[in-house]
């Protein structure tokens, strides 16, 4: 095969990448959508193993070899994942594409002229590729442990601002350093890699719950920039435009999440949620009323409309299914039942909606934020499931708040508002929802799932 | 400065590529729903595992017997493969998902 050929057949896999994430962006044609851009690197991966290439050795076997056991792990990993699992699995394959721009960076150092300096185009970016690729894997390593709930989210490291601050002047020092050396010495690659590594790890373990979601679509986008840099690298446009295309709606998507939490990327990069700021509500003497399940199942029962808040609770309770039973049962006494999805619910953009999609609950019945305000005073019942800081009323009116400013659910504008919810325990933001404690609140404690399905039982029995 | 010059003049094409490239990526996706977050983040998760061609370019030209080489670029392509086969799988389980109640 011509190598122009061969570079034509790249231009249209980049067309099917460009229509297929295109699809993906509206509900009737996201399906194919993902299979168009799944065609479109099947083809460029059969390209990219018979572009001819002048002295090549080819070693088939080892890709061969290497493309059969990444596609089964890569296949049984999707079947199997749950969807409530969906954040972790996408982080932890993110993670992966990071890895592998690092090592074709570890490779390309490796096999380096030696007499030759780093003062060049393609030693500078297989230096980036280096870095990003690092980051992007430890990174999403740590974010996969934070969701997984292997790290806790108040695991914090001494001074991180400071820490990350002092790493990355040093990364990008010693970068400097081993371009300006007169030929490469590998032991400042390696270096510089330990260093990038640990920087992906300081960087991720600071930020936490509420702000995962942002995480997750930056690390996204990282690892596009990623398979960028490596494509520079080996002048492979297919790669270049393919990583970029997901480097920059990474980063779109990344912007989206920061607006719906009203703060800015360098704001959750370098901030966490701090210990609360001044916001000094002396919750101590205030009680909470506690819901029976037999009122509240009348209650449901003879409401007009009730609206479900899911949130990260829902997730992990793995109550969609029983909330979905829930929500049939009140239709079918004539109750109108509808969600109010906020942005950044759950741990992932759109965590909430695939969730919900699994039980089946139909799309219609999602509302997001400004519709779900608008309908809420004309609500009987809202029920609170598992999510915290998406309806903390601090929000609004405690200034010394950090999550004063974030657009959230008013829930209180509702008649009544009912709190599914483990034990009385801050949300991931840390900080007293005083929501728990208003006039119309009545708290359910317990697993989500357990309670929802208690909540069934009596609702049917009523 | 020289060699920033050189790398420009070497790479123009490439580069007028990556900036448009870049808008394209921004455009592409505007405008999306919040209920395709997820899935078109997978998606685009697993267009990003197109860095599995470098490391098959790096296999090919590498020595037949320079194990080292050879070891780092098959975990490479493994690990890509997975990011790759496993984004589409995943999305596609969760799109069907979308697709099943709107009938």
């Amino acid at each position: 095969m011509e190598s122009s050929v061969s570079d034509f057949i790249y231009l249209a896999c980049i067309v099917l990448f460009i229509v297929g994430l295109k699809k993906l962006s509206h509900p009737d044609t996201a399906r194919n959508g993902n299979l168009v851009a799944a065609t479109g690197m099947g083809i460029a991966i059969l390209v990219a193993i018979f572009y001819p290439m002048e002295g090549a050795t080819n070693n088939y076997t080892w890709i061969a070899g290497g493309l059969v056991l990444g596609s089964a792990g890569g296949y049984i990993a999707a079947k199997k994942v749950q969807m409530t699992a969906m954040p972790e699995m996408v982080s932890l394959f993110n993670g992966l594409g990071g890895a592998c721009a690092m090592l074709i960076s570890i490779v390309e150092f490796y096999n380096y002229p030696a007499q030759q300096d780093l003062l060049n185009g393609q030693a500078i970016t297989t230096l980036f590729a280096l870095f990003v690729g690092s980051i992007t894997f430890t990174g999403s390593l740590i974010a996969f442990g934070k969701l997984q709930g292997f790290l806790r989210d108040s695991l914090v490291l001494p001074f991180p601002t400071v820490v990350n601050m002092v790493l990355l002047l040093v990364i990008v020092g010693s970068g400097v350093y081993i371009t300006l050396l007169p030929q490469l010495n590998f032991n400042f690659i390696i270096i510089l890699l330990i260093l990038s590594l640990v920087y992906g790890v300081t960087f991720v373990t600071p930020i936490g719950g509420g702000d995962m979601p942002v995480v997750i679509s930056l690390l996204n986008s990282f690892s596009g920039i990623g398979a960028t840099l490596a494509g520079l690298i080996y002048n492979n446009q297919v790669m270049v435009v393919g990583g970029i295309i997901v480097g920059a709606s990474g980063t779109i998507l990344t912007i989206l999440m920061c607006k719906a939490m009203n703060r800015s990327l360098f704001n959750v990069i370098i901030g966490g949620f701090g210990g609360g700021g001044s916001s000094a509500v002396d919750s101590g003497e205030q009680v909470v009323k506690e819901a029976t399940y037999a009122d509240l199942a009348i209650q449901l029962k003879y409401s007009q409309k009730v609206i479900i808040v899911p949130g990260y609770g829902l997730a992990v309770a793995q109550a969609q299914h029983a909330c979905h039973e829930l929500e049939e049962l009140m239709e079918k006494e004539g109750v109108t039942v509808k969600y109010a999805i906020h942005p950044v619910a759950g741990r992932m953009p759109g965590h909430m909606n695939v969730l919900l999609a699994e039980a089946d609950v139909p799309y219609p019945k999602l509302l997001d934020l400004e519709d779900a305000n608008k309908e809420f005073p004309s609500t009987d019942v809202i029920l609170v499931i598992g999510a915290n800081d998406v309806v903390n009323p601090a929000a609004n009116d405690d200034p010394g708040s950090p999550i004063y400013g974030m657009p959230i659910l008013e829930v209180e504008l509702a008649k009544n508002v009912i709190v599914l919810k483990r034990s009385m325990s801050a949300g991931y933001a840390g900080i007293e929802n005083q929501l728990f404690f208003g006039e119309k609140t009545r708290m359910l404690f317990g697993d989500a799932k357990k309670s929802l399905n208690k909540l069934i039982e009596e609702t049917s029995a009523a | 400065m020289e060699p920033v010059i050189q790398f420009i003049t070497e790479n123009l094409t490439m580069i007028y590529i990556l900036t448009l490239a870049i808008f394209l990526g921004m455009e592409v996706i505007s405008n999306v729903p919040a209920v395709l977050h997820t899935p078109l983040m997978s998606g685009a998760n697993a267009v990003s595992g197109v860095v599995v061609i470098g490391a098959i370019i790096l296999i090919r030209q590498a020595a037949a017997d320079d194990y080292l080489v050879l070891s780092l670029g098959f975990l490479g392509i493994v690990l890509a493969m997975t990011n790759v086969v496993g984004g589409y799988t995943v999305t596609d389980r969760m799109l069907y998902m979308f697709r099943k109640k709107k009938k």
